[in-house]
């Protein structure tokens, strides 16, 4: 199993959940988080104190999966959240040990 | 034949009845007693609730979003408890030291706790022989009084005791805002001009900046000079907020800024309009020109910040309408329409120039730009005043009680009377808030500590947050 972390632009959280879904997916967990990459910060004026804004919002996205639906499950998130612009984000994919399903104590691919 | 003597008998009653009233009017005319009109009082309560407005939730809301988000409560507490402290200290003896006979600086006691007013006793207008009831004109009154020491916090927002301020503000409303009010505003009356002699007479009972000429129609120099100035001492002695040009020190809710603005604009109707004290033409005069004026500078702001920065701001439109309201206060009632849009771009542009340029100049922290906005936008009024109230540039002029008209107007001579009233006031209340400030230093201490300046005064002087997520 695995767990595929995407930190991508808000406005495309939309797609992305469809996306995942379409391939069967059943399940996301999103945070509103804040951070930086190779995309600047911003500046903003008021009444004529200028501060940098370094940090910018995204959506993370994590979702567990089985490692047969990898491949596809990270393909479908570049897809959707791609517009060739930088600041679309990133995909981290780590080992997922083990996953408990709290209401009926199946675990591992099962509980997914 | 009966039928003939009761119309007879019916006749002569009419007739006598009519002879009756035009003896009484003959008798009324002889004696001019006072009229209170339904119209006029009706408008005075009506501008009281609006001034009222102004200052909960107007000023405490503007106020509060910009600052962030661990001090709104402190801003919205502090404006909402001077409101209510000053509205006390103005019935127990605010009233009496600006609005009744003393020296030239302060009035008596003589109506201290609301002594001796009655439902039927009247406070004089601008007309000859209109009066309003006096205790609507006292509530009027106390509005002002409560919203200009409101204005102070501005320049200090986000790192003084509670404490501290509401002891300041008990000091500086007795010992600035109350006299300044007296200077500028009592007099005895438009009845009491009824000749040369009599005016002369008169006039030696007025306040010393009424009796320089200076003209302040609903308190450009009452309440805004006043006011920033006391706030750029303050801003001074206090020193910066930590982190003041390092840290992220950004509005927390620009939409907060411009519904308080909004709802000051609106209230400001009560506040210029209201201090006409009557329902009448001029009132609709000074209702358009407090409307231009507000309309010209929030476009000359944007206009100044959209050339100079590259983007107009909504915080930066909500603050030329502030402006354009404090510039126009002192001159709507004698400025013509197109007088006040001139105003009105002027202080815009001055405004915006203070606050982005001067300040930074200068070097000291103004929170909200109390001394930028009001300070600079209250002297750019009340000189302005001398200007626009030019009969030749579309102004109304001076009325002059003895004679019964429009006096001969000079703008050299008005300018004089005018820097006599904005130099007084200058010199008055940074005295008073200098001392002001280190009496409450020494007593009470006016910073918080670091910890809770870091914390934010919501939780460290409240014990409460505004939001929870």
């Amino acid at each position: 199993m695995k767990l595929i972390t995407a930190v991508v632009k808000p406005f495309k959280l939309d797609d992305v959940r469809e996306a995942l879904s379409d391939i069967g997916v059943s399940g996301v967990t999103v945070t509103e988080v804040k951070g930086f990459g190779r995309q600047k910060g911003h500046t903003e004026l008021y009444r004529g104190a200028e501060y940098v804004v370094d940090f910018l919002p995204k959506a993370k996205v994590e979702v567990a999966v089985a490692d047969s639906l990898l491949d596809e499950a990270v393909e479908a998130i570049v897809k959707v959240a791609n517009t060739g612009k930088i600041g679309d984000g990133k995909i981290f994919v780590t080992n997922l040990e083990q996953v408990v399903r709290i209401r009926t104590g199946e675990t591992g691919e099962e509980a997914l | 034949m009966n039928r003939l003597l009761s119309v007879s008998v019916l006749l002569a009653l009419a007739l006598f009845s009519g002879f009756c009233s035009a003896e009484d009017v003959a008798a009324a005319a002889a004696a001019a007693p006072p009229v209170i009109n339904k119209g006029d009082t009706a408008w005075v309560i009506m501008a009281t609730v609006l001034v009222i407005l102004m200052v909960i939730p107007g000023l405490a809301l503007f106020y509060g979003g910009m600052v962030r988000s661990k001090n709104m409560l402190s801003i919205l507490m502090q404006t909402f408890v001077i409101f209510a402290l000053t509205s006390i200290l103005w019935a127990l003896y605010g009233y009496s030291i600006a609005f009744t006979e003393g020296n030239a600086f302060f009035g008596g006691l003589s109506k201290a706790f609301l002594m001796g007013i009655t439902p039927d006793s009247q406070a004089a207008t601008f007309s000859k022989g209109v009066y309003i009831p006096e205790y609507i004109y006292v509530a009027f009154q106390l509005t002002f009084s409560a919203i200009t020491p409101a204005l102070i916090i501005g320049a200090f927002a986000e790192r003084v005791k509670f404490s501290a301020i509401l002891l300041f503000v008990v000091i500086w409303f007795t010992f600035s805002y109350l006299p300044i009010a007296h200077m500028v505003w009592y007099w005895a009356g438009p009845d009491a001009y009824t000749d040369a002699a009599a005016g002369e007479k008169a006039a030696a009972t007025a306040g010393l900046i009424f009796q320089k000429g200076a003209l302040d129609f609903a308190g450009g120099t009452v309440v805004h000079i006043n006011a920033g100035i006391a706030g750029l001492v303050g801003a001074l002695m206090i020193g910066k907020r930590i982190g003041y040009k390092k840290e992220f020190i950004a509005p927390h809710s620009v939409t907060f800024s411009m519904v308080g603005a909004s709802l000051l604009w609106v209230g400001w109707f009560g506040f210029n309009v209201g201090s006409n004290l009557e329902a009448n033409g001029l009132a609709a005069l000074v209702f358009v020109n407090t409307l231009l004026a507000t309309a010209a500078a929030t476009l000359s702001w944007m206009a100044a910040e959209w050339l100079i920065r590259g983007k107009p701001s909504m915080l930066g439109g909500a603050s030329g309408a502030i402006a354009g309201l404090v510039a126009i206060t002192p001159a709507c009632g004698w400025a013509g329409p197109m007088g006040s849009i001139f105003l009105g771009l002027l202080v815009g542009g001055v405004c915006f120039w203070s606050v982005t340029s001067l300040k930074n100049m200068l070097g000291y922290d103004d929170s909200l730009d109390a001394f930028g906005v009001h300070g600079i936008g209250g002297i750019i009024g009340a000189l302005g005043t001398a200007i626009v109230a030019n009969p030749d540039l579309g102004g109304t002029g001076v009325y002059d009680y003895v004679a019964n008209a429009v006096a001969p107007y000079d703008t050299g001579t008005q300018l004089i009377s005018q820097l006599w009233g904005v130099g007084i006031s200058i010199v008055w209340s940074a005295t008073v808030a200098f001392v002001g400030y280190k009496i409450v230093d020494m007593t009470i201490g006016l910073r918080v500590s670091e910890v809770d300046e870091r914390q934010g005064l919501d939780l460290a002087e409240h014990g409460e947050t505004a939001y929870h997520s």
